[in-house]
């Protein structure tokens, strides 16, 4: 992964010194709160329903054990002992004091780490698929191109007063795990014949009160060029998206409103008038960055791992854990671990400052130094030696890591909401937390097979509702809590936006709807349809009947 | 136990830490409920905003709103949900926020 | 108002007159962009030094063909975050453009250093922040990543620094 050179460590420095003396600016009174808060969200430090919540970058969902160790450090030194991690792969603390906030992005920066930009109408940080390069159906690693767009997007003296926030995601596998077409800008990765690369260019998807599914641009744009061409999208954005509106700001309304042949005309203008520079920087910036990038030095190992196969048969929990959260790497005898934070009843994506310590050391050990944050909040370890899977699971148990829900229909995915949030108009955790409740037995959980459930507290979609699988949508309904279902939302290449299924339901009658919808969908598949697709088959209907007819 | 009086409080977060703490009637700010003044009318409210203001431009305070609040048997209680886990804490974290540090008042969420 | 250029306060010699103001006879004078427009054909002749006030939805391109005749341009930040004018300030400086661009309407220090960065030599300046603040914010970062930025001393470009063996960024002097 990628290490920072001198460079890159006097920027945090700086930057940590610069917000050092904002906050101090702000605490005599020399700036107003006005003018600070620009300045604050810039370095990912929110007001919060309780306190300040500060939002820290993991660029890519890319983290080493050092950089976790140093998460649970922050934690335990200026938290309540643990920290959330979100559906953009970062990680969030909400218990923060203004005054201590320059000293954590100091202990940051000591490990390569910032909170630059997770606020704020700017660009924010660039996601990718979390098993990337490791996953066995990926063309490229996208990552050196999700480091080079961290650069370039840090501190960018033209776009740090956007519309609104901006959002970048690269992929480069054919399965998108990095939900590309719902992002501002998301770049997939092709391979033509020749086995050159290129870069789909997709703009104005998003999620949020108008979820959108976004446009192509370019098919195939050389490398050297992302650069220049997205500064191009970012300029155009810039100078035409609209500031009238804070909920029509983004550049998928852009997009929408002048039409997708006017804005990709406005954007080739745009990319014509560029300095000829020569590229030729960008180019040699991205091979430096890629040899980081390189893969480490597996093993030559068997298909077959004898002692792996052993252990599943003596250990049924194991086989179960292996079955459901194990993934396919590109290395023979090798596997993606996928960590589930979502335990029965727990709160989706929260880990102590123990259990990261935990991960740390298991990473450190197990996967070549390396984790991921997935965009389902849940944690990878890259790159395990299937022998190794055993003595690795069995370490996770005693620190309540080790739940076999991967994918399934209690991994759910869930903004922080109202207990949390001052933007929600609902809670999220609890109706997550019963749902797990009335899921928990893995068996149930394995005979409905993978599904996506996704919660968010507010029409902001946080919890990427609108992709979801099964979306729930908390609202305010006269002053009471209330959750609208939606079904057939889909993150992956093949993008939908979930459709609401009716009548919304009372916190306490979620799951049970939730149950039937699930039964519906068991009764009626065709053998190994999985929910989604049984769902683009059968339509709602029948789903609505379930939860609608009256008897 | 019925609702007696029905009115409005200032809250604000604490500028230097993010301690959310509630206006009182001499003026201060304080992190309980308890010792909130709940204004009953447009006076007062005005006298909440204004003193808000004050303060908000002073460094103490930021992120100043009045939110829905009652008397009941003495005590006040927030209206809505969201001023509730505000001035107590996370309804899934018991152990966290005001009502773990004996800040809460008389209210709190049931386990659940 | 104070005029910021270069870190210290100086004089400003510019005169900004309004649509149906009388032109004066020389001197330094700015007018707003419809009047450009609208009275180009005498104010091409002006024979003192021109300079035109832009609004931060005014297109760019538009201003290629009156920007050779002219000395100053300025523009404005309506709201601390509305960053349009950042892009056309690139824009403009993209075209050719040496003269002095101004920057007025709401500007905080801690803007500055990013509104030199894409052209921007002068400064209209609240007096709420002294001189002090101006200077101290200015040079906070030494550091940037993107390229072709208008750099002052002591800035250094990251990426160009990594690769010096290749040819550099084309020199676009400051105009300031």
């Amino acid at each position: 992964m990628y290490r920072y050179d001198e460079f890159d460590h006097q920027f945090v420095r700086e930057r940590t010194a610069q917000f050092r003396d904002q906050a101090a600016r702000r605490l005599s009174g020399e700036l107003t709160e006005e003018e600070f808060r620009p300045l604050r969200l810039m370095n990912g430090l929110y007001l919060q329903l309780h306190a300040y919540m500060l939002r820290v970058a993991i660029p890519y969902g890319t983290l080493s054990s050092k950089q976790m160790r140093q998460l649970a450090y922050i934690a335990d030194k200026w938290d309540r002992g643990y920290g959330h991690f979100t559906t953009r792969q970062n990680i969030q603390y909400n218990w923060i004091k203004l005054e201590d906030t320059a000293d954590i992005l100091a202990a940051l920066a000591e490990v390569e780490m910032h909170a630059i930009q997770t606020s704020g109408n700017c660009i924010r940080n660039v996601t990718t698929d979390h098993w990337a390069g490791a996953a066995a159906d990926e063309l490229a690693d996208p990552r050196p191109v999700g480091e080079l767009l961290r650069q370039w997007s840090s501190l960018h003296p033209e776009f740090s007063y956007l519309p609104r926030k901006f959002k970048i995601a690269v992929t480069g596998a054919p399965n998108d795990r990095a939900a590309v077409k719902v992002h501002d800008i998301g770049l997939r990765l092709h391979k033509n014949d020749a086995g050159a690369i290129g870069w789909e260019v997709m703009v104005g998807g998003g999620q949020g009160r108008t979820p959108m599914i976004a446009i192509t641009v370019r098919d195939f744009l050389p490398e050297k060029e992302l650069v220049a061409y997205i500064e191009a999208v970012m300029r155009v954005y810039n100078l035409y998206g609209r500031r009238d509106n804070k909920y029509k700001a983004r550049i998928k309304i852009l997009v929408h409103e002048i039409g997708a042949g006017k804005f990709k005309a406005e954007v080739e203008s745009e990319y014509a008038k560029r300095p000829q520079q020569t590229t030729e920087v960008e180019k040699k910036e991205l091979q430096r960055i890629a040899a980081y990038f390189a893969l480490p030095q597996f093993e030559k190992l068997s298909r077959f791992v004898p002692a792996f196969e052993d252990a599943k048969i003596t250990h049924p929990e194991f086989d179960r854990w292996a079955r459901n959260n194990l993934a396919a790497h590109k290395a023979d005898g090798y596997t993606i671990v996928n960590i589930s934070l979502k335990p029965e009843g727990g709160i989706p994506g929260d880990a102590t400052a123990e259990q990261m310590r935990v991960m740390a050391d298991l990473a450190e050990r197990y996967s070549h130094d390396e984790l991921r944050v997935s965009h389902p909040q849940n944690i990878v370890l890259p790159h395990v030696k299937k022998e190794d899977a055993f003595a690795l699971w069995q370490a996770l148990g005693p620190v309540g890591l080790a739940t076999a829900n991967y994918g399934l229909a209690g991994d759910i995915i869930a903004c922080p909401g109202m207990d949390y949030c001052s933007l929600a108009t609902a809670r999220s955790i609890p109706i997550s937390q019963a749902i797990s409740r009335k899921f928990a037995d893995i068996d149930v959980q394995e005979k409905i097979g993978p599904v996506k459930i996704n919660i968010s507290g507010c029409i902001n979609a946080c919890g990427h509702h609108h992709v979801g699988h099964i979306g729930i949508l908390g609202l305010d309904k006269k002053g009471e809590e209330f959750y609208q279902i939606t079904l057939g939302g889909s993150s992956t290449e093949s993008a939908s936006i979930g459709s609401i299924l009716g009548p919304g339901f009372a916190g306490h009658e979620v799951p049970d709807a939730i149950e039937k919808i699930l039964h519906t969908y068991v009764n009626l598949r065709h053998p190994g349809e999985e929910f989604l697709y049984a769902f683009r088959r059968l339509g709602p209907a029948p789903f609505k009947e379930a939860l609608y007819a009256t008897t | 136990m019925s609702v007696l009086e029905k009115g409005q409080v200032m809250t604000a977060n604490r500028l230097r830490d993010g301690e959310v703490v509630f206006l009182t009637r001499s003026g201060v700010w304080n992190e309980k409920i308890d010792e909130a003044v709940l204004a009953l009318e447009p006076q007062a409210t005005a006298a909440l905003e204004a003193r808000a203001a004050e303060d908000e431009k002073s460094t103490m305070v930021t992120g100043t709103y009045l939110f829905d609040a009652e008397r009941v048997d003495g005590r006040i209680r927030a209206t809505h949900m969201r001023e509730r886990i505000r001035t107590l804490g996370p309804t899934v974290r018991l152990d966290l926020g005001k009502q773990a540090e004996g800040n809460s008042g008389a209210f709190a969420f049931k386990d659940a | 108002m104070p005029l910021l250029k270069d870190n210290v306060f100086v004089v400003d010699t510019w005169v900004q007159i309004g649509a149906n103001d009388a032109l004066p006879e020389g001197g330094d004078v700015a007018v707003p962009y419809a009047r450009l427009r609208a009275e180009w054909d005498s104010l091409a002749k002006f024979p003192g030094q021109l300079g035109v006030v832009l609004n931060n939805n005014d297109d760019a391109d538009e201003l290629a063909h009156f920007l050779p005749h002219l000395v100053l341009v300025i523009l404005s930040f309506p709201a601390f975050g509305d960053g349009r004018s950042y892009s056309i300030a690139a824009q403009i400086r993209n075209l050719g453009f040496r003269g002095e661009l101004r920057a007025t309407g709401n500007i905080l220090p801690d803007q500055i250093q990013h509104m030199n960065q894409v052209g921007f030599s002068t400064f209209e300046v609240l007096d709420r922040f002294p001189l002090q603040a101006w200077q101290a914010a200015s040079k906070q970062m030494s550091l940037a990543y993107q390229r072709g930025l208008y750099r002052r001393a002591g800035e250094a470009e990251i990426w160009t620094e990594r690769h010096l063996e290749l040819a550099p960024w084309e020199e676009q002097p400051h105009a300031g």
